[in-house]
């Protein structure tokens, strides 16, 4: 009898804490929806219950979003920027990691370690000269700023982890390419690049991702709205002004937010495998 | 290197080929453009950061002057300095105190599988995903001093009565708003360090500490936790990292304000080397955060070594 008090006891338990915490977390996403779609009036009328829909759902905060601001420019800024980001990434980062892998031997390790901890040395301590090296590239109030600048936080991490993807492929793959034939670039361009697609792409979502998510040196070289990405434009110039569109603003945020969530959570469980025991084999 | 690679079909003739074929050159040039690059990006601007604390230089002037410790000696005495270091080490101790607790009872709650599993760890990975100068905003329409939909709860629930709480508005209510808001961006990534940590421990352990009687408090404390603990330590080291050097929380909700005393030095840094002009004294602030940030690095890399968790 007491084991099964005790049994409910622990759904019980579960279930409070997930129920809880996952609203804490994932209410401010909700909020953002319903804020989204309520009617100006509806909105800031004090008698109202925030919670439901008194007037009828409406699509004027998104209207004004696009018709606007220079949201829809935004968007397509910081796409931009991300694309151009993932492919310096990757360019940087593949060949980085497969020789951190394979190539470097005893030295490979050091280096490598000594590559993951730049990703430790956070913007915060470098925007303020890096502010003046792209003044000095000609390159301020430029989305080439962020493209030069944004490599510098992507390839350290995205290094580390194709090192330990590469490191979980058997070394037999390539010696049989190259009994076959191959050179060692051969063998990597032509055998280990293709079976580590996935990899591969985790690492450039990943990327992409942690372009959406930078916010200090963006604020700190874009100053002309045109040029903004999603993540500094929403708040900059949506909140900056006397009035607070909040229905627009709530709009803006879960239309750049949720679909990057999305992507997020399919590479999420290789992501967290290469932050954590990703290489120690 | 490898045996692998000395019991290799011997180079073909080309030269070209040797090259590409060689580890001992192809290392290097797979390697050196990513190192150039940090070397360039990352080494050289933190150079630069370490000459700027010691100069005079500003955004406009073009004067690079060394005037020795001065930004430091000018900065340390300064009320707003000592408020924000104080609040970075309150922000990071307490925030990552309730991250803790809540991450490990989260992670426990999720360890077992159950429908809609993957449905509610998306719910719980949303903080964490969604660009975070986009998550801050929401909280900001949360906080709002007129429709706060907090007070308006707490209205309802009967607690406060009139205009409610300024969440953003007074001093410590603002703390511990901007103290919400850090452990809400961050329970996410704890969690799922914490759950690769319990996924990596044989299920015979549990199985064997079960068979021995152990009840649920001490099979967590004397067998689960022993073996997350160096995984919950690289959570921690993370956590504290992303707490020290976040200014985003801040821009976004307070702007440092009710009068300063929400700043860190982080926010501090760029409020006065970027919108102040002064990079040297911003460049001082800044630097305060390395000592920080290399204990943290160095802590990490003692754990990695000895567990081999990286």
């Amino acid at each position: 009898m007491s084991e099964r008090i005790k049994a409910i006891g622990v759904r019980a338990a579960r279930w409070t804490i997930l129920g809880v915490i996952t609203f804490f977390l994932a209410f401010p996403f909700a909020w953002m929806l319903i804020t989204t779609f309520k009617r100006t009036s509806d909105l800031y009328n004090l008698k109202h219950n925030p919670f439901l829909f008194y007037e009828p759902p409406t699509f004027e905060h998104v209207h004004r979003l696009f018709a606007e601001t220079l949201y829809g420019e935004w968007l397509l800024n910081t796409a931009l920027v991300g694309v151009a980001v993932v492919a310096i990434t990757l360019v940087l980062a593949v060949p980085a990691g497969y020789a951190l892998a394979r190539l470097t031997g005893g030295l490979g390790e050091k280096l490598g370690i000594g590559i993951f901890l730049t990703y430790l040395v956070p913007p915060t301590l470098l925007f303020i000269p890096l502010s003046r090296v792209v003044v000095n590239l000609h390159l301020d109030d430029s989305l080439w700023s962020l493209v030069v600048v944004y490599p510098s936080f992507t390839v350290p991490f995205s290094t580390w982890l194709m090192m330990g993807f590469f490191k979980a492929i058997p070394k037999d793959v390539e010696e049989a390419a190259m009994v076959d034939g191959y050179s060692r670039l051969g063998a990597f361009l032509r055998v280990v690049v293709p079976i580590s697609l996935s990899g591969i792409l985790t690492v450039a979502i990943f990327s992409f991702t942690l372009v959406l998510q930078e916010f200090v040196y963006a604020v700190t070289f874009i100053s002309s709205t045109r040029n903004m990405t999603v993540g500094i434009g929403v708040p900059t110039f949506l909140v900056h002004g006397d009035v607070y569109f909040w229905g627009s603003l709530m709009a803006g945020c879960f239309i750049a937010g949720v679909p990057v969530a999305i992507l997020y959570n399919l590479i999420v469980d290789r992501f967290i495998a290469g932050f954590t025991v990703g290489a120690i084999k | 290197m490898d045996a692998a690679v000395k019991s290799r079909p011997p180079p073909r003739a080309k030269a070209t080929g040797v090259v590409l074929d060689s580890p001992r050159w192809l290392g290097p040039l797979f390697i050196g453009p990513a190192v150039l690059y940090i070397a360039l990006l990352v080494g050289l601007p933190f150079v630069m950061a370490l000459y700027y604390s010691v100069s005079n230089t500003t955004t406009g002037g073009q004067t690079l002057g060394y005037v020795g410790l001065k930004n430091f000696a000018g900065v340390i005495g300064t009320p707003k300095f000592q408020t924000a270091l104080k609040n970075t080490f309150v922000f990071a101790a307490i925030s990552q105190a309730i991250i803790i607790v809540l991450s490990h009872a989260l992670a426990l709650a999720l360890k077992k599988d159950f429908r809609g599993k993957r449905l509610l760890r998306f719910f719980i990975l949303l903080p964490w995903v969604a660009p975070i100068s986009i998550g801050t905003i929401a909280w900001l329409w949360i906080f709002d001093s007129t429709y706060s939909v907090l007070n308006w709860t707490l209205r309802m629930a009967g607690l406060i009565h009139g205009q409610g709480f300024m969440w953003l508005g007074i001093p410590h209510l603002a703390m511990g708003s901007i103290i919400a808001v850090h452990v809400w961006r961050q329970l996410p990534l704890a969690t799922v360090i914490l759950l690769a940590g319990h996924g990596s421990i044989p299920q015979d352990i549990h199985d064997a500490a079960a068979v021995d009687g152990a009840g649920f408090w001490r099979h967590f404390f004397q067998v689960t936790l022993p073996l997350i603990l160096p995984i919950s330590l690289v959570a921690l080291l993370f956590g504290l990292i992303f707490t020290f050097t976040d200014m985003i929380i801040i821009y976004n909700l307070t702007r440092g304000g009710p009068y300063d005393t929400t700043q860190v030095l982080a926010s501090l840094a760029f409020y006065t080397g970027i919108a102040g002009g002064d990079l040297a004294e911003g460049a001082a602030i800044a630097l305060f955060l390395f000592p920080l940030l290399l204990a943290v690095a160095l802590a990490f890399l003692r754990i990695a070594r000895r567990t081999e968790v990286i």
